[in-house]
């Protein structure tokens, strides 16, 4: 395998790395947000269920939630594409 | 770059256009530009006709701009900033309408480019809620009681926590928030059109391959544009809303 890698251009091997780091990236930013968005929905669900007639204000809560938390996957898409170019 | 044999294009040829008008100088205009200016017509022109010939019993387009100030104010304003906040009903209905507009250029045929998927539009609206909030804050509370709310000092935490609390909240008040603001705005419209252009060049390859290996994906890309024209308008919704939520923290702090 390092033979391999070696005969290679070394500045393809480079391209290929920014490539893994950008996707090791975006990967990583998207879990904390993932699980995070997971957590508001569902409470927001369950708030809904409870007493729907506030379901108006939860929703407006709960998309404002989404947004905040959404923000740091989306920090993680952009410093991707600023890896990888 | 090459991908499942299949070649899509790179990411700078989809969002880059080449200049149309005025050529070599600094102030060269592209698709995008005419784009931005297209939406601020669109606006203007929708309020201005429709302000100019306001009836008792809304027609048409009055119904529009009536359920659009509506929706604003009854979901934005009122849920965010109270009462008081109705003084920036103007400021937020054109905001909330104008980067609708810009997004929903993205899925219209034949133009299919979101203005926001450029960060120029984000930065200087961030750019402008930013100097907004803070001049509220400025004017309603005083340097020190602004300085104050905002770093969180009248939240009685103790002095250890304290020396680890302020520049968490000045760093996530002051700066991350309006570099927050334009990147949501600009990473999730770049994002969709970078999904809807991959299904798009997917669809048509299997289609120039087997035309029967293209129904999958192409169901999916009329799927993601209905789904895009949900998220242009959500989008277009959390960038009022949070910049109503600004205002108002501004205006009346946390107790």
């Amino acid at each position: 395998m390092i033979h391999v890698l070696a005969a290679q251009n070394p500045g393809e091997l480079s391209a290929g790395l920014k490539t893994v780091g950008a996707g090791i990236v975006y990967g990583g930013a998207a879990i904390g947000p993932g699980i995070g968005i997971g957590i508001v929905v569902g409470n927001a669900i369950s708030a809904m269920s409870r007493q729907p007639e506030t379901a108006g204000m939860v929703r407006t809560t709960m998309f404002l939630g989404i947004a905040l938390t959404e923000a740091l996957a989306l920090f993680g898409f952009v410093l991707s594409f600023l890896l990888k170019g | 770059m090459t991908l499942l044999a299949l070649e899509f294009p790179p990411v700078s040829r989809l969002i880059e256009w080449k200049p149309i008008l005025l050529r070599g100088t600094p102030f060269a205009v592209n698709k995008v530009v005419l784009l931005m200016w297209a939406a601020m017509i669109i606006v203007l022109g929708l309020f201005f006709v429709v302000g100019r010939s306001a009836k008792l019993v809304p027609t048409g387009a009055q119904n529009l701009v009536e359920s659009i100030v509506d929706f604003v104010t009854d979901q934005v304003i009122l849920q965010t900033m109270g009462p008081e906040g109705l003084f920036w009903t103007p400021f937020l209905v054109a905001m909330f309408t104008f980067v609708f507009i810009c997004n929903i250029f993205e899925v219209i045929p034949l133009i299919q480019m979101p203005v926001n998927a450029r960060m120029a539009l984000p930065a200087f609206m961030a750019l402008i809620v930013w100097i907004i909030y803070n001049s509220i804050g400025l004017r309603e509370q005083g340097f020190v009681g602004y300085m104050r709310s905002t770093l969180g000092l009248d939240l009685g935490v103790p002095l250890g926590i304290l020396v680890i609390l302020l520049p968490i909240e000045f760093v996530s008040n002051i700066l991350i928030r309006p570099f927050s603001l334009a990147v949501r705005l600009f990473a999730n419209m770049l994002a969709g059109h970078l999904i809807l252009a991959t299904f798009a060049v997917l669809t048509a390859a299997l289609f120039s391959a087997t035309y029967i290996g293209a129904v999958l994906p192409g169901s999916l890309l009329a799927i993601l544009f209905g789904f895009e024209v949900f998220v242009s308008a959500l989008q277009a919704y959390i960038f009022t809303i949070l910049t109503a939520v600004y205002i108002g923290l501004a205006m009346h702090p946390e107790h």
